[in-house]
């Protein structure tokens, strides 16, 4: 079999990549034709910057979604003879497969192990960063309209976690030793806290006045919450090993929360600062003081008052801080750190091709090109939101 | 003004003394010191060898004692068997009695590396110079590019090139050193791809390509445009499109001023407007932005050091953090987060200069 020419390598890709194309013109198809009543999300619809963004995004999601019809190999099977074959090598034995975007230096298949890349990120960076932005929220808000001691504390706090270079703090936090130790745990333990946190007082501090329903959600959260939380904190044969085996209904690997511990870690005293700002600028409006007069406590106007008010920064950084924790995660691949040296993650693989860069190219450019056209569009994706949520 | 400025320092000097306290607990924790006892003795070291290793090399006390010696507010260590004293103060075969009492950074005494065998304060003052220089050619590019790409799109908001700078930025600040880097070589320092093996045919290279992918000999050989070009063009890159950004955010808001009106009414030429009324106030918001850029730059610094492989403080730092060099380890951390507060009160100051409006008590 002779080796495919690039067109063919393309065309190949392209139909691979099929039930992505068929969700994403369902998407688009639905939302265009109803965009008048889908508020902020239809209007992404008008600005071709935003439509692109979310085009871009939307891709990475379903070919995550849909990776294993996608794949044409297992991402991690080596098959002899295809050490850094070049791209749309045919597999030797095997009629009309082939490594459509060559092979790397242990004969995977690159093409599968970007598409299984980004079943990674797109699972990692969304929840980070929404842990991220509970952390930052629970603790902004009371900084921001308390102010005082609490925020003077917090502030400090955050500050201190900021003014860490971010490799240094990932080192000391991912290295064997200081996993070995726990601390990652730990962290994720008071981190993860928060979500619980949040809903709680969320609920309590609008349906305080009707006990029964009050008590009847507070519990559900409470039960299917703490459960979650327990599941995803606990795995055998660490430090926090608190469920049965067959009570733990998220199985996340030890590495992969150490990873997500750390992300989150460092992306909440940045949320935290944001929505502090945000706090000290509604709070002197209007209808913050209405219903401060009308008798609301501290954290009805914290949550039912301001939050909503704030949520169009908020939803722009959302979509630029998915973008960065991408990045992040990148970065713990690219040193090594964290995640196995076999996962393939788009950082790891960036790592694992730079060595043989200057001869073989495409095993370190493909998964690079894939974060970026990632990051990319969740950046023209918030500036579209941006865009046009300054339009009303 | 003296108020702000000490209270600033205050501030400073805790987050400093936090951090690296924090550096030095989890640097000294037990599975740490017991690796560093079995590099630095015997790798088949039992337990008990390592406990009693530990203790005669005064890691065994508590950690806040021993961070206070570090620091050098605390006497060192000593320890006298079989009438020989050692202590953490007395090199090897000083006379006890001549040795001073304490030995910490506020001495200038920064420790021995356990992994370069040599006196850390050597090995951060050689590394330090080798990645200020590159710093000094980051800056050189990354300020004018990124301050005119942001006047220029700034200029006419809405216009047609603001909208095709305005990608670019996008696109740069999407792109993280390590993927940049990546496309960089790929494009211009790989033998097989890219631009060098068709410049090669061409004959237009005495080389086999156009850039080189390592930075190496840069630091043996003096720096030349082909060993620089590519870690240089890979750490501007991505601070560009940040600066540019926030250039032609101000210069947006600048360019809607009244004033600017009134001199665009009085017949003064656009380009004149641009240069001698507009420039100066839109340049004030980025030189915050710019100062801020250090700490980010660290974190890019390290990244294209490991990447190109050229031994300034970023890969120094890597080398330290992954080999465990403890002292090593805690002298970074302590350069990297001065570099970050420092640039934090420098930028403050300087706006309040800049800014007249600002006031501070």
């Amino acid at each position: 079999m002779d080796a495919l020419s690039w067109g063919q390598i393309f065309g190949r890709m392209a139909w691979q990549f099929w039930p992505v194309w068929a969700a994403l013109i369902l998407t688009f198809a639905v939302s265009v034709r109803f965009k008048r009543r889908l508020g902020l999300y239809g209007k992404l619809y008008d600005s071709p910057v935003g439509m692109i963004g979310f085009g871009l995004v939307m891709f990475w999601v379903f070919t995550a979604l849909f990776s294993g019809v996608i794949m044409t190999h297992d991402p991690l099977t080596q098959v002899s003879g295809m050490k850094n074959a070049l791209p749309g090598f045919p597999q030797k034995g095997t009629e009309g497969a082939y490594y459509l975007l060559g092979g790397d230096n242990l004969a995977r298949d690159v093409f599968s192990r970007m598409v299984a890349g980004s079943v990674l990120v797109i699972q990692i960076a969304p929840m980070a960063t929404v842990f991220a932005f509970m952390v930052g929220i629970t603790l902004g808000l009371p900084a921001g309209y308390y102010g005082g001691k609490l925020d003077t504390g917090l502030s400090f706090l955050a500050n201190l976690i900021l003014a860490f270079p971010v490799i240094l703090l990932f080192y000391l936090l991912v290295t064997p030793e200081i996993v070995q130790s726990g601390l990652p745990q730990y962290i994720g333990v008071v981190l993860f806290l928060f979500p619980l946190i949040f809903l709680t007082v969320l609920i309590n501090s609008r349906l305080y006045v009707k006990p029964a329903l009050r008590n009847l959600l507070v519990g559900l959260v409470a039960v299917i919450g703490g459960w979650l939380y327990l599941s995803l904190l606990s795995s055998p044969g660490t430090r926090i090993d608190l469920l049965p085996p067959q009570a733990d209904a998220l199985e996340m690997p030890g590495n992969i929360l150490i990873v997500f511990v750390s992300v989150v870690f460092v992306n909440a005293p940045t949320v935290f600062r944001i929505v502090r700002g945000l706090v000290l600028d509604i709070k002197t409006r209007d209808y913050v003081a209405a219903s401060q007069t009308r008798g609301e406590g501290p954290w009805y106007i914290m949550l039912w008052e301001i939050l909503p008010n704030a949520r169009g920064p908020l939803i722009v950084d959302f979509c630029l801080r998915i973008g960065y924790t991408t990045i992040l995660l990148g970065t713990l691949g690219f040193f090594g750190l964290g995640l196995s040296p076999e996962s393939p993650d788009w950082g790891s693989t960036i790592n694992a091709g730079r060595r043989l860069l200057s001869i073989f190219v495409h095993p370190a450019i493909v998964p690079a090109l894939a974060l970026m056209s990632l990051v990319l569009g969740l950046n023209l994706l918030a500036d579209g939101l941006r865009e046009e949520s300054l339009k009303d | 003004m003296p108020v702000f400025l000490i209270r600033r320092v205050l501030t400073m000097v805790l987050t400093a003394l936090c951090l690296t306290f924090v550096v030095f607990y989890l640097t000294n924790l037990p599975p740490n010191l017991e690796k560093l006892a079995k590099s630095e003795a015997s790798s088949r070291m039992s337990d008990a060898d390592v406990e009693s290793w530990i203790e005669r090399n005064g890691y065994g006390r508590p950690v806040l004692v021993r961070y206070g010696e570090w620091l050098g507010i605390t006497p060192g260590w000593t320890r006298t068997e079989d009438g020989v004293t050692t202590g953490r103060c007395i090199e090897r075969g000083q006379d006890p009695a001549t040795a001073p009492l304490r030995c910490g950074i506020l001495q200038g005494d920064w420790g021995f590396s356990t992994v370069f065998k040599q006196p850390v304060s050597l090995i951060i003052a050689e590394r330090l110079g080798a990645t200020g220089v590159l710093m000094l050619w980051v800056m050189i590019v990354m300020v004018p590019a990124s301050l005119l790409i942001g006047v220029l799109s700034g200029m006419r908001e809405g216009s047609r090139l603001d909208r095709g700078l305005s990608i670019f930025s996008i696109a740069s600040t999407a792109t993280p050193e390590y993927v940049s880097g990546v496309v960089l070589i790929a494009l211009f320092a790989s033998t097989s791809t890219g631009l060098s093996p068709w410049l090669a045919e061409q004959g237009w290279i005495s080389g086999k390509t156009l850039f080189m992918g390592t930075a190496t000999s840069a630091l043996d050989s003096g720096i030349t445009f082909w060993n620089f070009g590519l870690p240089v063009m890979t750490i501007a890159l991505y601070g560009i499109g940040y600066i540019a950004r926030m250039t032609r955010a101000s210069m947006t808001e600048v360019m809607t001023a009244q004033y600017i009106r009134t001199a665009r009414l009085k017949g003064v030429s656009f380009g004149n407007v641009v240069m001698k009324h507009a420039l100066r106030n839109a340049l004030i918001a980025p030189f915050t932005v710019i100062m801020l850029q250090f700490p980010w730059l660290l974190n890019g610094v390290v990244i294209v050091e490991t990447l190109f492989n050229y031994k300034g403080f970023g890969w120094t730092l890597v080398q330290a953090a992954g080999n465990n060099d403890i002292e090593l380890l805690l002298a970074c951390s302590v350069v990297a987060v001065f570099v970050v507060l420092m640039t934090q009160l420098i930028s403050d100051i300087g706006y309040v200069f800049l800014n007249p409006r600002i006031r501070v008590s």
